[in-house]
């Protein structure tokens, strides 16, 4: 079976964690994926990380993308994947996009959080990042 | 674990003794459809029956979402398990689609007892997606009380979701007074149950009374439907609202309606299914279409009607001879 068959659409959870207010990027993201030809669920504000990791897993989703602006990215993150783990879901990527330090990034990426996007980046290089990295873990999962 | 039985049985299985990652794994095999879901669908089937299954329809902006949420909080009052199943638009043209009718059923999130999934339409235009019943038979299955179907904003014709519940609920809002007038074929003959949604906003009265007028029009003696007020915002009326999908149920149940009904779905399931059968073989392959092409190029123009008797003789679906009128 193609991973990427038209039939088995990739499937992306799109949150905004936490308690700021500013969503436009998560929107722009989610609309941006969904022109891309991906299944983007948006879950909307304020979501905690066990909301998160719920929804991901009722939804089926290959991916969560998280919208983080408040700093609380090493906190946020590391959480949401150790409860999908906890749960059954490791196989779902993180993925996202804030103001990130460099050093954040290596450290979470160790952790095995996948590749978080800087302001700038152009919506082809998320999706195309997605459909790669899906296509691989796709593969790669055994039931 | 490496063993012989099928992975979809196995999700059924796990799924059944309450993990809700091999459910959803299974929800998505069934929204794909296809021989995979196909080989388990008897084993579900085998346990369905039981579910009330729920259909809430009407325009975009109606407040679908926000009535699911506030019913679905009313009905785990009463200790019963929930499944929703919400459908959005896919789009004809990048195939992709943004589902956003988690917005506004986050209460549910964390709930235990609660389900949602979410689907994309996948270029279906009856209001939900051509599995969504594959989709709520499994939720039937692994023991859902009740699974609610949201369809997309629907106009006035698409009445898929009549088909797949028990009992429709169609959701309108003040202002919507000529829509009424619009409806009355289609939506205004599925119902069972009408909704004035945003009650407390100004022009209820009018809907509420043109809805009564075009129902008094109906002329089959058959079950009423009720006018619910609410303002799911606040959770008005939701008592009122979960009264009234009872007594339907109720009422088709000793009716005999149910029955009914569900024996015209399985009628409608087969011929939908056999459909798709056939066509998925009448187009396997490239042969169709070329040949098509070729029975098309001719110095004259063809008259398409004239082809597909040709292709049909072929196929042995026609005899030869023509007939007399």
């Amino acid at each position: 079976m193609d991973p990427l068959d038209p039939q088995d659409k990739i499937r992306v959870l799109v949150a905004k964690p936490g308690l700021d207010g500013h969503d436009r990027g998560a929107k722009v993201v989610a609309a941006g994926l969904r022109d891309a030809g991906m299944e983007v669920i948006y879950t909307g504000l304020h979501q905690t990380a066990e909301m998160i990791v719920e929804a991901a897993i009722q939804e089926d989703a290959d991916v969560v993308g998280l919208s983080i602006l408040s700093g609380a990215h090493m906190t946020l993150l590391p959480k949401v994947k150790r409860l999908l783990d906890e749960k059954g879901a490791g196989h779902i990527l993180i993925t996202g996009g804030g103001i990130i330090p460099d050093d954040d990034l290596v450290e979470l990426e160790k952790l095995g959080i996948g590749h978080l996007f800087g302001p700038g980046t152009a919506l082809e290089r998320i999706a195309a990042y997605i459909r790669d990295e899906v296509g691989k873990r796709r593969a790669a999962r055994v039931e | 674990m490496t063993s012989t039985i099928p992975r979809a049985k196995q999700w059924q299985q796990r799924a059944q003794s309450g993990d809700r990652v091999a459910l959803a794994r299974l929800l998505t095999l069934a929204e794909r459809g296809g021989d995979e879901f196909a080989e388990v669908h008897p084993s579900i089937h085998a346990g369905n029956g039981r579910a009330h299954r729920i259909g809430f329809t009407g325009p975009p902006g109606a407040g679908k979402s926000t009535l699911v949420e506030a019913y679905a909080l009313e009905l785990r009052k009463r200790a019963q398990r929930v499944a929703v199943i919400c459908v959005d638009p896919t789009s004809p043209f990048t195939g992709g689609a943004l589902l956003g009718d988690r917005v506004r059923m986050n209460r549910l999130t964390l709930d235990p007892g609660c389900f949602v999934r979410s689907m994309a339409s996948r270029g279906w235009f009856g209001g939900l997606a051509r599995t969504s019943e594959d989709v709520a038979d499994v939720f039937d299955a692994v023991g859902y009380d009740r699974v609610l179907i949201e369809t997309v904003g629907v106009g006035q014709s698409e009445i898929d979701v009549a088909r797949a519940a028990d009992t429709t609920v169609v959701v309108l809002v003040p202002g919507t007074g000529d829509a009424v007038q619009a409806m009355k074929a289609g939506l205004m003959e599925v119902a069972d149950l009408f909704v004035v949604n945003k009650a407390d906003r100004p022009g209820v009265e009018r809907v509420v009374a043109e809805l009564e007028e075009v129902l008094q029009l109906r002329a089959d003696g058959a079950h009423k439907p009720a006018i619910v007020q609410t303002v799911a915002m606040n959770g008005e009326g939701i008592d009122e609202l979960s009264r009234c999908i009872d007594e339907h149920r109720e009422h088709c149940a000793a009716s005999g309606q149910l029955a009914t009904r569900r024996a015209a779905r399985a009628a409608e399931k087969v011929r939908r299914l056999l459909e798709q059968a056939l066509r998925d073989r009448l187009f396997a392959g490239k042969g169709m279409e070329r040949r098509i092409e070729e029975a098309l190029q001719s110095s004259e123009p063809r008259s398409p009607y004239a082809v597909v008797r040709e292709l049909l003789q072929e196929l042995g679906l026609v005899s030869k001879e023509t007939r007399k009128p």
